[in-house]
């Protein structure tokens, strides 16, 4: 039979060969370039702005992870009692207003 | 003065996307000759090429000029191709027995007078195009670098990315692929 006959090594052998006696055209389609850079040159441009509100929202999600954590930090503090937060947060407030108080001069009669 | 690559390069990093022209200009004919080696239509092959002057542009910024442009943007191309051959597995498997006749003519010629049967025949050309698309795209990648480009194992396998026990191993099973291939076709012409 033909099948039997047919000597697989040397097809292999011509095939390659033929391969390479007919190496693939090296020719680039008229303006190649210019539709390259058309489509390089007209790619969005950097969103400085996009970029910046990213930066921000994820910021903003850390300070709230953060906040939550001090809060919860401060409520298991030994000795800490919301009674006396309340006074201090009441004190840090009000500090400018009795300063000033303080620091005003006397009316005399 | 005509500019160096690493100018071109400098310039296109620094925001000047015209620079980028003559690195096209200069390298696409090499880029287009190995894109051919895996696609058959100029359409895919247009494809293909373009994907990868768009990756070299994105890409630019790895590239750190220790080695050649050239070095590097062929690593790319060869990484595109082989990504483009994974992509396009469905279209092989088709029977030998839908060869045209200058491809039987000479299947023939070859198995009655083998000398008769030129390498440099058309009809040579297309079956060998038509035996590597019946590879994986592994063998055919293999195959084509190591068989048709005379590429060392060295140079494969700082071309695809792949150790060199590795390139080792798929040249061994890309050989035993196209001996089944090979064998195929002589049983689907000849049976």
């Amino acid at each position: 039979m033909k099948c039997r006959l047919m000597n697989l090594s040397e097809l292999h052998r011509k095939l390659i060969s033929a391969a390479k006696a007919n190496p693939p055209g090296d020719s680039v389609p008229y303006t190649f370039e210019k539709r390259m850079l058309a489509r390089l040159s007209g790619r969005p441009a950097l969103d400085a702005w996009g970029l910046w509100a990213h930066g921000l929202s994820r910021a903003a999600g850390l300070c709230v992870v953060a906040a939550l954590l001090l809060a919860g930090w401060s409520s298991v503090l030994p000795g800490t009692n919301t009674e006396t937060l309340s006074q201090d947060v009441q004190t840090t407030l009000f500090a400018a207003v009795d300063n000033a108080t303080a620091d005003a001069p006397l009316e005399t009669q | 003065m005509e500019r160096t690559d690493a100018e071109l390069i400098a310039a296109v990093l620094q925001g000047d996307t015209a620079s980028f022209e003559p690195l096209i200009v200069k390298y696409s004919p090499r880029v287009f000759a190995t894109a051919r080696r895996y696609a058959r239509r100029e359409s895919e092959v247009e494809d293909i090429v373009q994907e990868i002057w768009l990756k070299s542009f994105n890409k630019l910024g790895s590239f750190r000029g220790d080695a050649p442009f050239e070095h590097w943007l062929m690593r790319l191309t060869v990484r595109t191709c082989y990504d483009f051959l994974r992509g396009h597995q469905r279209n092989r498997e088709t029977a030998f027995s839908e060869l045209t006749e200058p491809e039987d003519d000479w299947l023939n010629r070859f198995v009655t007078h083998p000398e008769d049967a030129s390498e440099s025949a058309a009809a040579a050309k297309q079956l060998v195009e038509r035996v590597l698309e019946q590879l994986p795209p592994a063998a055919r990648l293999i195959i084509t670098l190591l068989e048709i480009e005379e590429r060392s194992v060295k140079e494969i396998a700082e071309l695809t990315g792949w150790s060199v026990p590795l390139v080792k191993v798929r040249a061994f099973r890309a050989r035993g692929e196209m001996k089944k291939c090979l064998a195929r076709l002589a049983k689907d012409k000849y049976l």
